[in-house]
């Protein structure tokens, strides 16, 4: 059941060389479309049935965001490919430029083809260098092989793609930051709407989605959505590359059905590693709130189970920590990276995710005061929800869940000057 | 829904209307209902950054921006509910975390957004208890202070450079908390409009250097006040403590300024307290200056006139300054003609005065109608550092998709995308005829141009404008061939369909016409009143070295008069050279009076202060002097006395630029030698600015040299920085040559208005280079 869409390759040598892709049916749904000139309008109902959601994290039905562009409107539109994978604990994009890039370059043509745009960018996190230059090898394979240029296989259809390496900044992850960054300026992100469905890269209609999910197409269109929708369970179609790491024996990324229970998962990965007990799981990436071991044993790896935990899918990022962590220290990491990240645009970010850390630093150190923690509690409702963008109630969230479940770890840090573990 | 559909929308229980579209910040403050902000502001893009005008809509379950939120039918807002007021607060908590509360050494304080906001939204003790952050500051320029650890990163100030400025000289640099406004390389902020983003800047953080420390805003009165430097009039307010003006800030006015001025008009002030202010009445005694009382002054001003008049008022001759008030200048022309001279004149820098002239002209259009326009051809004008704030209207037309042509001798530094036409000045007239010919002008010169594309181009985009204009700029009004490019000008607009206009020079040059400040029948002109030497002269606010176009003229026919009496707020090394009494008068900001500005607006205003010293407004001292020639018509008691008068010389007078009969001429300036371009720079055009220290330090105050570009340079074999004697009809300068590509060839850019240029020559004309 597993490896069925974008790790559909990775058994062969050196998966990511054309002729590999090719071999595996890669481009053949493409070539039929161009030649058969299928109507745009039955993809993005393809892609609608598929129950296909945004895998960057945030779960948005890519149909529904592809249907919001009218195609016939005049002038340039863009795809774009968000692989600026910056999320702490996600490292699944990268895996899919290193080892699938055509698969990439094939769904961004045909999401081109789907909503009218001739243009595309595939937008590379920074520090991400063999990816880069894997995807700008199969780019140069793709555009000798007419997959890319003008006039597709005779098409008529003209599909341009180029590669964007970013400079390291987090914030460039979200959309239309990503989208300030391609054209040259700051990485901050826009007050929305309008939405780049309307006003997008250089304030043209765009469609922007993540490598995974453009990465999904070309396999939903060649086995149909409804195969796709299948694979997973209700309100979750598909399957899904996890990337686990943590205290566990064979970190990595797999693509497994969604609704496939934690248990499972957690196994694939070799289990903890000996001697150590699990404590606590963040299920999808730093931003998502943490939960205990024994609740996340009782899930299935889906949108809706972990939403009703408490927590959230969010990019697949699964970080297991065993019972030698203590959450102080784990918070204070985490809430140091969104300090570190805020792009200092909006106040309560700019200001807010500073204190966080700083006030769990001074638990974390020995210098905590009974009332911090209420202090936390509240600041974090005056960060979350009032910012441009998620970045605020991502740093908010992983406090709030922390406090949550492992409150009197945080207490004992204030009385006692020292970790409850370790 | 059309855009101008009005709407019903319910804000904290009461029933607004507003047009569909409007953000809501707009409709609660047109209705007078206050939302807290700081990022928000009116002529900048909307950023939604501060967090602060959060409130809460019905049916939305986050807070939203005020500021970025469109009102919709039925929209229901609630700006002081609890989810609002938990927002805001929420806001402010964290917008003082970091902000260093030192309102009391802090220029702001007492005007400050942050302050006046915390005061409704903040607590009374921070929750805060880490180190706070603290920013370097950085030396932008001398009108600038920044204090950047009190900075609350809305980001007007790089909006306003950004979008107004047009040039991006302020940027948020750094991510989150680092985040800091700088200029990325240490360099100044050098845009006329800077000191702007000291008014935006919703806290201490941008400050004005002059002012820094020198007083409390609480300690300040405000007087109305009208901008003395340009034509725009901008309306200003003049803070005074204890008589003396400490700084200058805009007054909103749609119609003229908006709610900016330029840096001249906000840190001129300072001339007022220069070292050479004049405060005694002078004398010159065997060559000696002597300090005297007002009354020997006013006898000896008087007696010397009426002995250099002698037998004939036409041995007499006044120019006056085109920056003095409408009532001076109508006395100055009063007494001239009491005393039977016709030789007045306020065109001290005009280079030709053949053909007629109308009798009102002005700028053609309403200052803000230049936003509108789809084309322009500017005529030796840099509107953008001459009149900063037309340039800024110009710019809005520009970047609405307007084709702005500018035909000049210099190549401008532009802040948009125009057509420039760089030529020398011989050449801008054949490019005029060219222009002329390519819309199907004909006689004259026109016949034999040579029409070229970027002619035609010209031709094209005015022809094709619904709204063109055809504008003449300070070098046009300079040029020895003025009357023939206001020929060629008329041609073009006539055949184009495009509107004239003139881009006037000074801040009363409008009004002077008016006042009668003008040559009569027979009456000598600024140029033949040089020509021509006379026995006795007037000057009204003048430096004959730097204020006349040609100065060198101007000193050795002054040297040579019987007697010279100036009215002057300054004392002046070029005056002392020739007056032989110099009575001081007030300045800007110490008299009431009226200037008329570039689209006909009348606009009256007070004394902001007492004049320095024993200085007089200057309309009282010409009435003593009327008295004590004995003409009559001088028992005014205020300057309503005399504005009334004015207004009855001026008549129903409206403006209008239209074209007299105008001949088209052979051109005077022919394109052999080297020509000298004497560009006045913007720091350079009126003995107020010049001696206004902190606008003196900028990159804009320039001193002379000769400009040459790199090819010219070469052709005459000199080198940048070399040293160069510059020989132009009877006198000489020695200057550094400065390597200059704006220049073009055949040319010699020599700026007039500077010190070490007043033996010079003409502004524009005929000059060699030697090496020295």
């Amino acid at each position: 059941m597993a490896n069925e869409v974008c790790f559909r390759n990775m058994d062969q040598d050196r998966p990511w060389l054309l002729e590999h892709y090719r071999s595996r049916g890669g481009y053949e749904v493409l070539t039929k479309i161009l030649r058969e000139k299928i109507q745009p309008e039955s993809i993005v109902n393809e892609v609608k049935a598929s129950g296909l959601r945004g895998r960057g994290g945030a779960g948005f039905p890519t149909g529904l965001k592809w249907s919001f562009i009218s195609r016939n409107a005049p002038g340039q539109k863009y795809v774009v490919c968000n692989s600026d994978e910056g999320e702490p604990g996600t490292f699944k994009d990268r895996d899919v430029l290193r080892y699938n890039p055509h698969q990439l370059i094939e769904g961004m043509v045909i999401a081109g083809y789907a909503i009218g745009a001739t243009c595309g960018y595939n937008y590379i996190r920074g520090e991400f260098w063999e990816p880069y230059e894997r995807f700008e090898a199969a780019l140069e394979e793709a555009r000798a092989a007419g997959f890319l240029g003008k006039d597709l296989l005779g098409s008529g259809f003209d599909f341009e793609l180029y590669s964007h390496l970013g400079a390291g900044a987090y914030i460039c992850g979200e959309e239309t930051a990503l989208l300030e960054s391609i054209e040259g300026k700051k990485g901050q992100p826009r007050y929305k709407p309008p939405f780049p469905a309307h006003f997008g890269l250089y304030g043209r209609p765009t469609i922007i989605n993540n490598t995974e999910s453009l990465a999904s197409i070309p396999v939903i269109l060649e086995k149909g959505g409804e195969w796709f929708k299948q694979l997973g369970v209700e309100n979750s179609g598909g399957s899904k590359l996890f990337s686990i790491s943590g205290n566990i024996k064979n970190p990595g990324v797999f693509e497994i059905p969604l609704g496939t229970p934690f248990a499972e998962l957690l196994e694939m990965a070799g289990g903890m590693k000996d001697g150590s007990k699990l404590k606590a799981v963040i299920p999808g990436g730093s931003s998502a709130p943490i939960l205990p071991g024994d609740v996340m044993m009782q899930l299935t790896m889906d949108y809706d189970a972990i939403a009703k935990a408490g927590s959230m899918l969010g990019s697949g990022a699964v970080i297991v920590l065993d019972d030698s962590n203590c959450m102080v220290k784990v918070l204070e990491r985490m809430s140091y990276f969104y300090h570190e990240e805020s792009c200092g645009q909006c106040t309560p970010c700019r200001e807010g995710t500073g204190w966080l850390y700083r006030v769990v630093k001074r638990i974390e150190t020995g210098r905590g005061r009974p009332q911090d923690l209420a202090l936390l509690d509240d600041m974090t409702t005056k960060i979350a929800g009032r910012t441009i963008c998620a970045l605020g109630d991502a740093a908010a969230m992983p406090v709030q869940g922390m406090l949550r479940h492992f409150r009197d770890e945080f207490e004992y840090h204030i009385k006692h000057k020292r970790c409850m573990v370790g | 829904m059309s855009d101008d559909q009005m709407v019903t929308i319910e804000v904290d229980g009461r029933e607004l209307q507003a047009k569909a579209g409007t953000l809501l910040i707009e409709a609660t403050d047109a209705a007078g209902i206050n939302i807290p902000r700081f990022c928000y502001h009116k002529k900048l893009s909307v950023a939604a950054n501060c967090r602060m005008c959060l409130v809460e809509i019905a049916k939305v379950p986050k807070p939203m921006p005020a500021c970025a939120t469109p009102v919709t039918a039925g929209m229901q807002v609630f700006t002081r509910s609890p989810l609002a007021l938990a927002a805001q607060k929420g806001t402010m908590e964290f917008l003082l975390i970091n902000h260093p509360l030192d309102c009391p050494i802090c220029d702001q304080g007492g005007e400050c957004e942050l302050q006046d906001i915390a005061l409704g939204y903040g607590n009374d003790a921070s929750r805060f208890v880490e180190g706070k952050r603290v920013v370097q500051d950085h030396n932008i320029g001398p009108l600038i202070a920044t204090d950047l650890t009190r900075c609350i990163h809305c980001t007007r100030c790089v909006r306003f450079g950004a979008e107004i400025a047009g040039i991006r000289e302020l940027g948020a640099l750094g991510r989150g908390e680092h985040m800091e406004i700088g200029t990325f390389i240490e360099k100044s902020v050098d845009s006329e409009l800077s000191g702007n983003i000291i008014d935006i800047c919703p806290v201490g953080s941008l400050t004005s250097k002059p002012f820094r420390y020198s007083a409390r805003a609480w300690e300040l009165v405000q007087h109305k006040g009208i901008a003395p430097h340009d034509s725009v009039g901008s309306n200003l307010n003049l803070h005074v403590r204890r008589n003396q003006v400490m700084r200058i800030h805009p007054r909103d006015n749609e119609a003229l300024n908006e709610c900016w001025i330029s840096d001249r008009d906000r840190f001129s002030y300072e001339g007022l307290y220069s070292d050479d202010r004049l405060i005694r009445p002078l004398l010159k005694k065997n060559d000696n200056w002597l300090e005297v009382d007002w009354q020997d002054a006013l006898e000896a001003a008087a007696q010397g006139l009426k002995k250099a008049r002698g037998t004939s008022g036409n041995r007499l001759a006044a120019l006056l300054s085109p920056s003095a008030t409408l009532e001076e200048l109508y006395l100055a022309q009063k007494l001239m003609r009491g005393l039977g001279s016709e030789n007045i004149d306020f065109r001290l820098r005009q280079g030709d005065f053949r053909g007629q002239e109308p009798e009102y002209p002005w700028l053609g259009q309403a200052i803000a109608e230049l936003e509108n326009l789809n084309a322009a051809l500017l005529i030796g004008s840099n509107i953008r550092k001459e009149q900063p704030i037309l340039g800024h209207r110009l710019r809005k037309a520009a970047l609405e998709g307007a084709q702005i042509c500018f035909l000049n001798s210099l190549e401008l530094d532009l802040n948009y995308g125009a057509m420039q036409l760089v030529n020398s000045p011989a050449g801008m007239i054949s490019d005029l005829a060219a222009v002329a010919k390519a819309l199907g002008a004909s006689g004259g010169m026109i016949e034999s141009a040579e029409v070229g594309d970027r002619h035609r181009q010209i031709a094209e985009h005015l022809s094709s404008a619904a709204r063109a204009a055809v504008l003449l700029g300070n070098l046009a009004a300079a040029h020895p061939d003025y009357s023939l490019i206001q020929a060629l000008a008329s041609a073009i607009a006539e055949k184009s369909g495009a509107v004239i206009g003139y881009l006037p020079e000074a801040a009363n040059s409008v009004g002077a016409r008016l006042s009668g400040a003008l040559p009569g029948t027979g009456g000598n002109n600024a140029a033949e009143m040089l020509a021509n030497p006379h026995k006795g002269y007037l000057l009204l606010g003048v430096e004959p070295g730097l204020d006349v176009w040609n100065p060198g003229k101007a000193m050795e026919t002054l040297a040579q008069a019987e007697f010279v009496v100036a009215l002057s707020a300054f004392r002046s090394h070029s005056l002392e050279q020739v007056a032989d009494a110099i009575l001081p008068i007030a300045s800007f900001a110490e008299t009431s009076g009226t200037y008329v500005n570039a689209q006909g607006d009348w606009q009256s205003f007070t004394g902001a202060i007492t004049p320095a010293g024993e200085a007089r407004p200057a309309w009282k001292v010409l009435r003593v002097l009327g008295n004590l020639l004995n003409v009559a018509g001088f028992d005014q008691m205020s300057t309503e006395e005399v504005l009334a008068e004015v207004r009855q010389l001026a008549g129903d007078r409206k403006p209008s630029s239209n074209a007299v009969d105008r001949p088209i001429n052979e051109p005077t300036l022919k394109a052999s030698g080297l020509l000298r371009v004497g560009d006045v720079p913007i720091y350079a055009v009126d003995p107020l600015v010049r001696r206004a220290a902190s606008l003196q330090k900028t990159r804009d105050a320039i001193t002379a040299a000769a400009g040459l570009n790199p090819n010219e340079a070469e052709r005459v074999g000199l080198s940048n920085g070399a040293k160069v004697l510059v020989k132009q009809e009877n006198g000489s300068a020695e200057l550094r040559i400065l390597i200059d590509p704006a220049v073009p060839d055949g040319c010699v850019r020599i700026p007039a208005g500077l010190a070490g240029t007043e033996k010079l020559g003409g502004q524009i004309g005929n000059v060699t280079l030697e090496k020295a």
